[in-house]
């Protein structure tokens, strides 16, 4: 079993088509969606993300991080929001994206996560980062 | 272009050896997904549980010729399960008998016929009625432990005879007997295709987590061989435990199963070294326990908890063993573990389900706890008064405590003849060269 995340993205005409889409269909959609792989025991995490209106953009192009407001002007692709599942097989994972309420425009990129066994446990980076996910750990258990 | 990207849908109709194996391998993906459904779909049609499975396996083969030119169809469960139905049709015709269940299910195949192809063709929640159904048929008391195991497995977790057969280490063969023999049983013994009455409900659902956590042990403990599906039958055991908690929501020992199988798979990724030998607790790198699965094992904890309460009741004995595991998991040492709390969830299951290994195991954490209640000494006369326990007697582990707890207290002589008393009865023999280590360092 492997963790895969689905990544969802849009281009312009995907996005102008999901705005057209009643907001309860949508809801329904993917409710209907994320319960199907709950039920399927595979459902392991997923977020969805807001509007772009209130993103910005940090571009590393020049000698400094320039920060655009708003504007995704260069950007042809949103990325919308993802889910995590873990799976038996990599075309359990292209199953279930396939399943994705999903429309023209929108593009499910699917990727393996990374677990322990693809780090070296001995770098010191690693365990660092390690121990600060235990800290956060500890703390969202004691909150 | 990828064919994680759904282009299989899309040129699907080249052929070649490797585009056969990628079609093979997406309908193995849409079985593990679908089959607990289309088996039960077909079970309550056909009334006749072996009958489905064959029926569902036909269509997988039908599946398997077919995908690789005509792609995968847009809706697959329902494609495999409309195609089992006419096989069903068929084989009926054949035999000439228009009873009432021919009537079912063609009405069914011609109900569907005029849906939109899109539409989902059933109702899903008389499908996730189904499955639950399903499950408590495979789990049904008639059959061996063994038997429920297999076909839970084949059955509800899609998993092929041979995955089955190499997660338990037996050769094929014995697993298609044993499934054989299982639906044989079901059949003669004219086993109900339903859910069991409430007075029978806690019972029957019991045996059903049994079944699961019976997996997800198999796949933990490892205790012979190191086939790389062994972990992965411990994930599928939480998949399952997952699809179970789904089925019957309210349900506080299901949750309760669910965390203690994700709290201890969490210790999955330190358990052991890199050559393969066991780490213990003590001496586990607890920055590689996983954290996603100690979030979700808390959540399912309280969940179990929450429910429980709402019943009135205690936490069952999955509930308790996942406190325990739950104490594990937050403390960031085991000196800084809440030892108490851990002796209380002891206490808990001691009651529901007393044992001498539950008794010993409250004793190791009593001496963790804080004196006066807690220490060594504590510790060492509960250990004492268990050593009369003849169900005990031919096991290394309660010399082997007490030899701990006697090397604790610095009685290092009686220490080092129970440490030798542990390694004569260890079966295992790197535990034997552990035990003898420890009773050399006590001197001699």
């Amino acid at each position: 079993m492997s963790k895969y995340m689905l990544i969802m993205r849009a281009d312009e005409t995907g996005v102008r088509a999901y705005e057209q889409i009643p907001f309860e269909q949508v809801i329904e959609a993917m409710g209907r969606y994320n319960e199907q792989m709950m039920n399927a025991g595979v459902l392991i995490a997923g977020e969805g993300l807001s509007d772009a209106s209130e993103g910005f953009v940090v571009d590393f192009s020049g000698e400094e991080p320039l920060v655009t407001d708003g504007p995704y002007g260069e950007i042809r692709e949103l990325f919308n929001g993802f889910w995590i599942i873990e799976v038996a097989s990599k075309e359990e994972a292209a199953e279930w994206a396939s399943r994705a309420p999903l429309g023209p425009g929108a593009y499910l990129e699917v990727r393996r996560v990374n677990g322990p066994e693809d780090f070296p446990q001995d770098n010191e980076w690693i365990q660092k980062e390690e121990g600060w996910r235990e800290e956060q750990a500890e703390r969202a258990a004691k909150g | 272009m990828t064919d994680v990207t759904g282009a299989r849908r899309a040129d699907a109709s080249s052929s070649g050896s490797t585009d056969d194996q990628a079609a093979r391998r997406a309908v193995a993906a849409v079985w593990r997904i679908e089959s607990a459904r289309i088996v039960a779909t077909l079970t309550r049609l056909t009334r006749d549980f072996g009958l489905a499975e064959d029926l569902a396996q036909e269509a997988l083969a039908e599946a398997l010729e077919q995908w690789p030119s005509t792609g995968v169809p847009r809706n697959p469960g329902a494609w495999l399960t409309a195609v089992a139905k006419r096989r069903a049709i068929d084989g009926w015709r054949r035999r000439e008998r228009y009873d009432e269940r021919l009537a079912a299910i063609a009405h069914d195949l011609e109900a569907e016929q005029h849906q939109a192809t899109d539409a989902p063709p059933w109702d899903p929640d008389r499908i996730d009625d189904d499955v639950l159904r399903l499950v408590f048929t495979a789990c049904h008391p008639v059959l061996s432990r063994e038997a429920q195991v297999a076909l839970t497995l084949r059955v509800v977790g899609g998993l092929t005879t041979d995955e089955v057969a190499r997660a338990f280490l037996v050769p094929t063969s014995t697993v298609q007997q044993r499934i054989v023999r299982a639906k044989k049983t079901l059949a003669a013994a004219d086993v109900p295709f339903e859910v069991p009455e409430r007075d029978e409900f806690a019972a029957r659902l019991a045996g059903v987590l049994a079944v699961v956590y019976l997996v997800f042990t198999e796949g933990h403990a490892a205790t012979s061989g190191d086939e790389w599906m062994r972990p992965d039958l411990a994930r599928e055991a939480m998949r399952l435990g997952r699809v179970l908690a789904a089925l019957v929501p309210d349900e506080p020992e299901a949750q309760g199963l669910v965390a203690l199988m994700e709290l201890t798979a969490a210790r999955f990724p330190a358990r052991t070294d890199a050559s393969g030998q066991p780490i213990p607790l003590d001496a586990q790198d607890r920055a590689r326990w996983d954290r996603t699965l100690i979030a979700h094992g808390r959540a399912a904890l309280a969940r179990a908890s929450a429910l429980a309460e709402r019943r009135g009741t205690g936490r069952g004995a999955y509930a308790l063993q996942a406190t325990i595991a739950e104490c594990h998991a937050v403390a960031p040492s085991v000196d800084a573990t809440d030892w108490p709390r851990i002796v209380a969830a002891y206490d808990g299951l001691a009651r529901l389900a007393p044992s001498p290994v539950v008794a010993l195991n409250r004793a190791v954490a009593v001496s963790m706890a804080p004196e006066p209640e807690g220490g060594a000494s504590a510790a060492l006369a509960i250990v004492d008064d268990l050593a009369g326990d003849r169900r005990l007697a031919a096991s290394h582990l309660l010399p082997s405590v007490r030899g701990e707890l006697l090397a604790r207290l610095g009685r290092d002589d009686e220490a080092r003849a129970e440490f030798e008393r542990a390694a004569q009865l260890a079966q295992n023999a790197r535990e034997r060269a552990v035990l003898l280590a420890k009773a050399a360092s006590r001197g001699s």
